[in-house]
């Protein structure tokens, strides 16, 4: 159909490839979308910084457990065995066999607490003093405190227990493991309850994007209806709202790394103090590389999650009147 | 181009837009369509733009039926369609370049073409100077030239316009109309809603009268006479 004097008009439509017209237009999209986030700075940046604070939270938290577990997995090697003796053994015997116990090299130190003794402390912490007071003999065996050395590793700490455990005057062994295990619950526990919490905080920023989303509809309505108008489909008006959604997304999750950090850098000085006062080379692990590409990919995807689903309800209703 | 076969638009209210309507418009034709405010006018239009869907009847547009146009296609069947409102309906946030681009922008249309294409047809309105300018800054009638352009530049075969003199002086709107003369001169197909009689008569084109959405008798004058 020639309408006009200008040969260019004349020319039938040339399109280049879908697949290179689809890139340019989300090029070109994206862009515009960025550019409309940079207009209005102060209101943009109030949301990204809702979201980051949203996403650190959950984050930072989950950091914390993961130190304390690191830190508490140093303590397993660490472990005291009480083992306690047979009943025929007198003091002096038992005495000495600790001390025969301390000469070897797998042991740091052997702590003799008498039969005597575990039953005075038994008297004083259980309130039975009285009841105690009518047996006619003293129940309680003597025992050895054992502390492994430092240098031990699973497997020694294994024939450790073992060895102690087939001694002919070796009645039981404990391992004093159980706080470990409670405290290793109690971080089971506390991780749970991140992941709880980060799916609740998870809904608060699909709510904050949506409604954000909502309001840049409303505010764009006009310009919609005259697209829709002019042969817009659902999908071309919708595309700069889940730009926009994806940036919010993008930017909230590497704020949220930005504070994450910066709480890191504000610990390390009162750590390295802690440790010093410990004689210990406890450290922060910071995040990995997967977990802090975690927290931008969340951030990412609850930004375009929000927005597609908050165009495509409101897309539908503004129709051309 | 352009077949109605017994359309009525009844609103939720129950009052009707169009009653019975039976009209046809040639390819390559320019006809008006005439009437006061409320006879039916702006629902014909409307429904070969597929803003609105018959009660009853057929509308069928370059051999399409519109009845049998899914929701989902309607955007892809407006893209054939080009159209020029009243109120020009441009996007204030851009400017006229950017406006007049849009069509081709939502047809996919690559880049350094729709700049030729968007040139091209905003020489036509001789606005061709003023590509950078908002359309805030344009005059009424520089802003309907522009609505112009954007309506035809993916090149439709036709073209509906909804009162486009409708805010503008006497010697605007002709001007305008000579406008649209020029392009049915090319081949378009043209359907213009206008109270302006004295306007259209001298033009000499086909016309139709409605009142209260029934073709009004004696209204229909023949074209060139």
């Amino acid at each position: 159909m020639a309408l006009t004097r200008n040969a260019d008009a004349v020319a039938p439509v040339r399109s280049s490839g879908p697949i290179s017209i689809w890139m340019a237009r989300h090029a070109s999209t994206s862009l515009a979308s960025l550019g409309r986030l940079f207009r209005h700075p102060l209101s943009s940046m109030m949301i990204v910084l809702v979201i980051a604070v949203t996403l650190a939270l959950p984050a930072a938290i989950n950091l914390v457990v993961k130190n304390a577990r690191s830190i508490s997995g140093g303590w397993d090697n660490a472990l005291d065995f009480s083992v306690f003796l047979k009943q025929e053994l007198t003091e002096s015997e038992a005495e000495a066999l600790g001390r025969l116990m301390e000469q070897r090299a797998d042991v740091d130190s052997v702590t003799f607490i008498s039969a005597s003794q575990a039953l005075g402390e038994f008297k004083e912490q259980s309130g039975f003093g009285a009841a105690l007071d009518q047996l006619p003999d003293n129940p309680l065996p003597h025992t050895l405190v054992v502390r492994p050395g430092a240098g031990n590793t699973a497997a020694s700490m294994a024939l450790l227990h073992e060895e102690l455990e087939n001694l002919p005057e070796t009645e039981y062994v404990q391992v004093d493991t159980e706080w470990v295990q409670r405290f290793h619950a109690i971080l089971d526990i506390v991780r749970q309850a991140i992941l709880i919490g980060a799916a609740l905080l998870s809904i608060a920023i699909i709510v904050i994007i949506g409604n954000t989303i909502r309001l840049d509809i409303e505010n764009r309505r006009d310009e919609i209806e005259v697209t829709k108008l002019i042969g817009a489909s659902n999908a071309f008006v919708r595309r700069p709202f889940l730009w926009t959604g994806f940036w919010y997304g993008l930017f909230g999750g590497l704020m949220a790394l930005a504070l994450v950090y910066y709480g890191l850098f504000l610990l390390q000085g009162p750590v390295a103090r802690l440790a010093g006062l410990y004689q210990s080379n406890i450290s922060i692990a910071a995040m990995s590389l997967a977990e802090a590409a975690a927290i931008v990919g969340l951030g990412v995807f609850l930004g375009l999650f929000a927005s597609w689903f908050t165009a495509a309800r409101h897309m539908r209703r503004i129709e051309p009147r | 181009m352009i077949l109605l076969e017994n359309v009525t638009k009844r609103f939720p209210g129950g009052q009707e837009a169009l009653s019975g309507l039976s009209l046809t418009v040639d390819k390559g034709e320019m006809m008006f369509v005439t009437g006061h405010s409320g006879a039916g006018k702006s629902t014909l239009l409307r429904l070969i733009a597929l803003i609105e869907r018959p009660s009853s009847g057929q509308v069928i547009v370059d051999g399409q039926n519109t009845r049998r146009v899914k929701r989902r296609r309607i955007p892809k069947y407006r893209r054939q369609i080009g159209m020029v409102f009243q109120d020009h309906k441009l996007l204030y946030d851009r400017p006229v370049f950017d406006n007049v681009a849009l069509p081709l922008i939502i047809a996919g249309v690559g880049h350094r073409d729709a700049g030729r294409r968007v040139r091209a047809a905003l020489d036509q309105v001789s606005l061709l100077h003023k590509e950078k300018q908002n359309p805030e800054t344009l005059s009424a009638g520089e802003q309907q030239r522009v609505g112009i352009a954007r309506a035809i530049v993916t090149r439709p075969k036709l073209l509906i316009a909804d009162e486009p003199t409708g805010n503008l002086d006497p010697d605007l709107s002709l001007e305008v109309m000579r406008i649209f003369r020029r392009f049915n001169e090319v081949g378009v197909t043209l359907l213009i809603a206008s109270h302006d009689i004295a306007l259209i008569d001298k033009l000499g084109c086909r016309r139709i009268a409605l009142e209260d959405g029934r073709l009004q008798e004696g209204g229909e004058t023949d074209e060139w006479h």
